[in-house]
């Protein structure tokens, strides 16, 4: 930054300073050009279209029609199943993004303690859940309605169950079930970052903090540790956050969509019933406004409050 | 073996104390105690983290009467590779050949991840090594666009991509995947790291144009990066399943094909666990293979305000 204050002079404005700049630079415009105009095309645009779609109504087939707040005027007065997304989404959000993140700020930590060969073994064994496609299936299979899955037929054998419990259809245990799976392959990129994270603190460090009175792993990690990795915090913060409201994929494959009762109902779910099935496009883009904030609030919050931590 | 001199003896005798020394620094401020409840712990959790993987393993070796048997056994006993035949047996009698899934999905993988990772490293590379205006609010917005997820413009792209009438054709899976933004972050702030500012600017004064610096001098610089974006790139298009802008039976993915067989119920159970090991093989290995380079990768890739 200073180096380019520096570079300043009085005789010419800013303006025309910037203007000499982007001249000479102009081939640093060329190389950024293909992924930004591909990044305009399918990331910001389509945001700000379902801004201006949220206040239409628009079908694909008709020029969209402005109405003004109708839609979000619906979407909370009128809607009775996107109440119980919303707070579905957030429950779920609360749960599995902290969770998650804690998960992987944990595990990361023990694994670091391990001896190098056996550390990239046991990051393998918590990082494959996250990368291996539909593997989450399989849960089905442990969690099986009929006595052929492992739940029911062992917990009937040693008498625990009385008949086979439908353990993804029974609004009791949907919820509970669908958390445990998404943390299980929630160990992801975020889950990666702390690994390298925690690989880079300079060692000296700690030897420094030894003899200044650091007397176990625990004060190590709060006061040499975390305080070093603030920036892998950061980004695994935002990997969490968003990887907690893009879950609904996850739930459609093990519980089927809609849900019984609407009891694992998102506004993911509730964004592809109107968008996908009844091409209310107005409608649509009102809820996927709403999420768009929603993961940006919560992504802006967290960030600031990690950036206050050792400040 | 020729008898060692003094000096190298001394030498290795000092390599050795340096080893030891720096092993015992590792332990400093740790507990015989915590040692072994750490390991017990992730030993237990990291079981629970590879059962249901193991579990399909286990499942796509079973046969039939293993697969039925009351209570279910967690272990094989007469191992067969019977299910994997049926796999292949099932895919080439489904309408769409078995072939063509295959060949959709690994076009797809291929092409889109070397898009994106041609693109990202061009652009991370302006954005980070070239002082242009604006670079930075060009980064910002990446930045941004981490926070939220895919689904929010999911909709909305449908309209662009009827615009572009890419509907159901190869584009609208593989064009978009070239502006996956983590791989234009990895890739910039792992150039910002390990790229010397010094030795690009001698390369200019040489002059070498800004492209041949980049092929020439930088990528060669990052290999560990561009093989994690070829990672991430590469497990996201391999696991997309089925997509909102292709509908043609013919330009499906594979793994469409296999959740459609694992879906279609218990008699079938064999067979999707085969179909699912052959899923998660393919990443799983892709990882291994690449791991050392990715945490690499990823020790640049922290966020500094």
């Amino acid at each position: 930054m200073a180096k380019e204050k520096a570079v300043i002079r009085n005789d010419i404005s800013r303006f025309k300073w910037t203007l000499i700049e982007m001249k000479k630079n102009k081939v640093g415009y060329f190389m950024a050009l293909p992924f930004f105009i591909l990044f305009f095309i399918f990331v910001v645009v389509p945001v700000l279209l379902s801004l201006l779609l949220s206040f239409t109504t628009f079908n694909l087939l008709e020029w969209p029609k402005f109405v003004f707040m109708d839609n979000y005027i619906r979407l909370f007065l009128d809607d009775d199943v996107f109440i119980i997304a919303i707070k579905n989404t957030l429950k779920f959000a609360a749960i599995t993004g902290p969770g998650s993140y804690l998960l992987s700020m944990m595990f990361a930590w023990f694994i670091n303690e391990l001896r190098p060969k056996i550390r990239s073994i046991v990051t393998l064994f918590f990082y494959a859940p996250s990368i291996s496609g539909n593997v989450y299936l399989i849960w089905t299979l442990f969690f099986s309605s009929d006595q052929y899955g492992m739940v029911n037929a062992w917990g009937m054998k040693l008498g625990l169950l009385q008949e086979p419990v439908l353990w993804f259809q029974d609004k009791k245990y949907i919820f509970g079930l669908i958390v445990a799976v998404a943390l299980w392959t929630s160990l992801g990129t975020s889950f990666l970052t702390f690994i390298a994270g925690f690989q880079v603190v300079d060692k000296t460090l700690y030897e420094a903090g030894a003899v200044d009175g650091v007397k176990n792993r625990w004060q190590e990690l709060w006061y040499i540790t975390l305080p070093t990795m603030r920036p892998q915090m950061m980004l695994g913060a935002i990997l969490a956050i968003t990887n907690s409201f893009g879950f609904g994929y996850v739930i459609t494959a093990l519980v089927g969509f809609p849900s019984p009762d609407y009891c694992a109902h998102t506004i993911m779910h509730h964004l592809s019933d109107y968008g996908d099935q009844r091409f209310e496009m107005g409608y649509a883009s009102a809820i996927a406004t709403l999420l768009f904030f929603m993961m940006i609030g919560a992504n802006l919050l967290v960030t600031k409050l990690i950036r206050k931590v050792g400040t | 073996m020729a008898k060692k001199d003094f000096k190298t003896r001394w030498r290795e005798y000092q390599n050795k104390r340096e080893v030891k020394k720096a092993q015992f620094s590792r332990s400093i401020n740790r507990s015989k105690g915590g040692d072994v409840g750490i390991f017990i712990m992730l030993a237990i959790v990291a079981a629970v983290m590879v059962l249901p993987m193991v579990y399909a393993i286990l499942q796509s070796l079973k046969p039939l009467n293993e697969l039925f048997i009351f209570p279910p056994r967690f272990f094989v006993v007469n191992p067969t590779m019977k299910n994997y035949g049926d796999l292949f047996n099932l895919m080439n009698k489904s309408w769409v050949p078995f072939s063509r899934y295959l060949f959709n999905t690994i076009f797809i993988s291929v092409t889109g991840t070397l898009g994106n990772v041609l693109f990202a490293s061009y652009a991370a590379y302006a954005i980070s090594k070239i002082k242009f205006p604006g670079r930075k609010f060009l980064f910002s917005m990446v930045v941004y666009s981490l926070m939220f997820h895919s689904t929010v413009t999911g909709i909305t792209n449908f309209i662009t991509m009827s615009f572009l009438g890419w509907v159901d054709t190869y584009f609208a899976v593989i064009v978009p995947a070239f502006c996956y933004t983590f791989g234009l972050y990895l890739m910039k702030q792992y150039m910002e790291m390990s790229v010397n500012d010094s030795v690009l600017e001698s390369a200019r004064l040489d002059g070498a144009n800004e492209n041949t610096i980049f092929w020439k001098i930088a990528m060669p610089m990052v290999k560990p990066a561009w093989i994690t974006l070829i990672i991430f790139a590469f497990k996201d298009l391999w696991n997309m399943g089925s997509n909102l802008y292709i509908y043609s039976e013919q330009l499906k993915t594979f793994n469409y094909a296999i959740s459609q067989i694992v879906t279609a119920g218990v008699a079938r159970s064999g067979v999707s666990a085969a179909a699912t090991v052959i899923m998660m093989i393919v990443p799983i290995t892709v990882f291994i293979i690449t791991q050392s380079n990715v945490i690499t990768t990823m020790s640049a890739s922290g966020m500094k305000d």
